[in-house]
């Protein structure tokens, strides 16, 4: 248990979250901010892998 | 060098033992230098092939998470400074898993990645999502707090219309964390490891042929 | 022998070219170690939501007339789950599209009778109240129209209750036993009475909570704590989660056939929307065998992208 009282000063959120949820609003479509950012960082992160030159394992050379 | 032993017992193995017929069988499709290979295709060289481990990894930091936390019992990480932040690991794994794996399925669609005999492969892939989804909502399930609570009643609609609802009751507690810490889990890590097995067996699919593209 | 005609968005000539060394339990290290830190750091910057329970007690303490009345539908058979139908009672019409009704083929499995399991066995536990158990014995031998006369009255009154420390008080009317059963009710829960005789089962701990969640579901007071929260079936809510934190997205599919007409006023929605996520599902699962869709990724060439490298050496 030594370090999970070590963790402790850790396990309050730096960040609050726990706040009313901010949404958003557009023709029929109702999205909270924090699952769109989460679309939206998936879309990136699927693009910035397609994008940026693989130097891993298999880059050689 | 063999010993005595060893002679004697490859003497006695005969090819109608069902334990013989399994590890050639075994050998044939997956001997050990393709189960765990040293070299890829030249081909594999882009950061939308480590989607698929990230998934693998973020699902071993689930399972881990969901290891102590039910060490401790469903309580734990109400009344407890570590047990909340160890649910804080498992929920963020959890989002962390499908946000990878999503970008997983992504890239195999543009690869095309179900050609040449690699189709069981995608379908275990598609079986590995549902199974996951099942697994994420029976954990929302066994929050008991409010999300729970609220999840329960809006969820119980849906699957009841489809006459699940009456053996898959998600308003009880006890069914939903059996299913949740038991079978899904099972499930999953099976599923999964019958696709990453396919796809050692089958390979990295290869890229489209350059007389084939755009005819 | 015959064999089928090459077709590039099913087949593909296995590989005989170059390989390159690619340590794969390196690569596995590597991504648990980064999947690890970065599950860490969101742990520890943003923690987990954990909004409390909501308790049958809670809720008639905080809204005791909603309380009363929800009660109340539970006695006179008014509420969703007594209009609910399989698996839990014959209440309600069944959901069912094109004469498919899985709901009515299975039946009541979980049978819940609002009146009784809500209203009558809580009370029938109440110790040391003859008055109560009186008013609920005058009830069950009264005609279904006077019952019903009784509920209607007290239901009138309840629409226009006030609070007073917590109580429900209602202007005189001919509520007959009505009137006592419901208080009584009520009062229990506000007591933290009603979290024993609920459950479904005599066991000494039961961890089944399909009863008192059903009743809670009946009424606004819950309902409304969804609806602040953004979790509601016409707000998209099955993606979402308490506070600003992100919920379920990957449902983003299912939740959004909800907002579609005809479905969204379709009395059976549920049915409806499973249906298109299983005929979906099954699309998605079989993709490597529908013609025109296995080709879009040869026609959108994403790939061109991906094996840059090779196809530069190609040429």
């Amino acid at each position: 248990m030594a370090t999970l009282v070590l963790l402790h000063p850790l396990t309050a959120a730096l960040v609050n979250l726990d706040t009313r949820a901010r949404v958003l609003h557009w023709w029929f479509i109702q999205i909270t901010v924090a699952n769109l950012v989460v679309i939206i960082l998936m879309v990136l992160v699927f693009v910035a892998a397609l994008l940026i030159p693989f130097r891993g394992p298999g880059s050689k050379r | 060098m063999t010993t005595a032993a060893e002679e004697d017992a490859s003497r006695l193995e005969t090819d109608d033992e069902w334990t013989v017929r399994l590890r050639h069988v075994a050998l044939e499709k997956l001997p050990p230098e393709q189960l765990l290979p040293a070299t890829q295709p030249a081909y594999v060289a882009s950061w939308i092939y480590v989607f698929g481990v990230l998934t693998v990894s973020a699902l071993v930091v689930i399972i881990a998470s969901g290891a102590v936390l039910t060490i401790f019992g469903p309580s734990w990480w109400h009344t407890s400074t570590a047990g909340h932040f160890v649910n804080s690991i498992h929920i963020w794994s959890v989002e962390v898993f499908f946000f990878t794996m999503v970008v997983h399925l992504w890239g195999k669609f543009f690869m095309a990645a179900w050609r040449g005999r690699r189709r069981a492969t995608w379908i275990t892939g598609v079986v590995a999502v549902l199974a996951a989804v099942g697994a994420a909502l029976t954990g929302y399930l066994s929050q008991q707090n409010f999300d729970s609570q609220w999840i329960s009643t809006q969820a119980k609609d849906g699957i009841n219309a489809t006459g699940a609802g009456a053996f898959f009751n998600v308003l009880d507690f006890g069914q939903m964390l059996m299913w949740h810490i038991m079978l899904l889990p099972l499930i999953v890590s099976f599923i999964v490891a019958i696709h990453v097995l396919l796809v050692r067996i089958r390979g990295v699919v290869p890229p489209f042929a350059e007389s084939s593209e755009g005819s | 022998m015959t064999r089928k005609a090459f077709n590039p968005d099913r087949d593909v000539a296995e590989w005989n070219g170059p390989k390159v060394p690619y340590d794969l339990l390196k690569e596995f290290a590597i991504a648990m170690v980064v999947v690890t830190l970065v599950v860490v750091g969101l742990a520890v910057v943003f923690s987990s939501p954990d909004d409390p329970a909501v308790t049958l007690q809670s809720w008639a303490q905080n809204s005791p007339v909603d309380f009363a009345q929800t009660a109340l539908s539970e006695l006179d058979g008014s509420s969703g789950t007594a209009q609910y139908g399989p698996p839990y009672n014959a209440g309600g019409a069944p959901q069912s599209v094109a004469g498919i009704s899985p709901e009515r083929w299975v039946g009541v499995h979980i049978p819940v009778n609002t009146a009784q399991d809500f209203v009558f066995g809580p009370l029938a536990t109440l110790a040391g109240a003859p008055g109560v158990h009186r008013a609920v014995a005058i009830y069950q031998a009264a005609s279904d129209s006077q019952k019903a006369a009784w509920a209607t009255a007290y239901g009138n009154a309840l629409a226009s209750a006030r609070t007073v420390d917590g109580h429900v008080v209602v202007a005189r009317g001919h509520f007959g036993p009505v009137a006592l059963m419901i208080q009584s009710l009520t009062a229990m829960a506000e007591r933290g009475g009603l979290s024993g005789p609920l459950p479904a089962s005599s066991q000494f701990s039961s961890v089944d909570q399909t009863k008192p969640l059903l009743f809670l579901s009946d009424g606004s007071y819950f309902a409304g704590l969804g609806s602040a929260r953004n979790l509601t079936g016409d707000q998209w809510g099955m993606m979402n989660e308490t506070g600003n934190y992100p919920g379920q997205a990957w449902l983003w599919l299912y939740t959004m056939w909800y907002q579609v007409p005809p479905i969204k006023s379709s009395s059976s929605a549920d049915l409806l929307v499973w249906m298109i996520m299983i005929a979906l599902t099954a699309v998605l699962a079989l993709v490597p065998f529908i013609p025109g869709l296995r080709s879009i990724p040869r026609w959108t060439r994403v790939y061109r992208l991906i094996w840059r490298n090779h196809y530069r050496q190609a040429t």
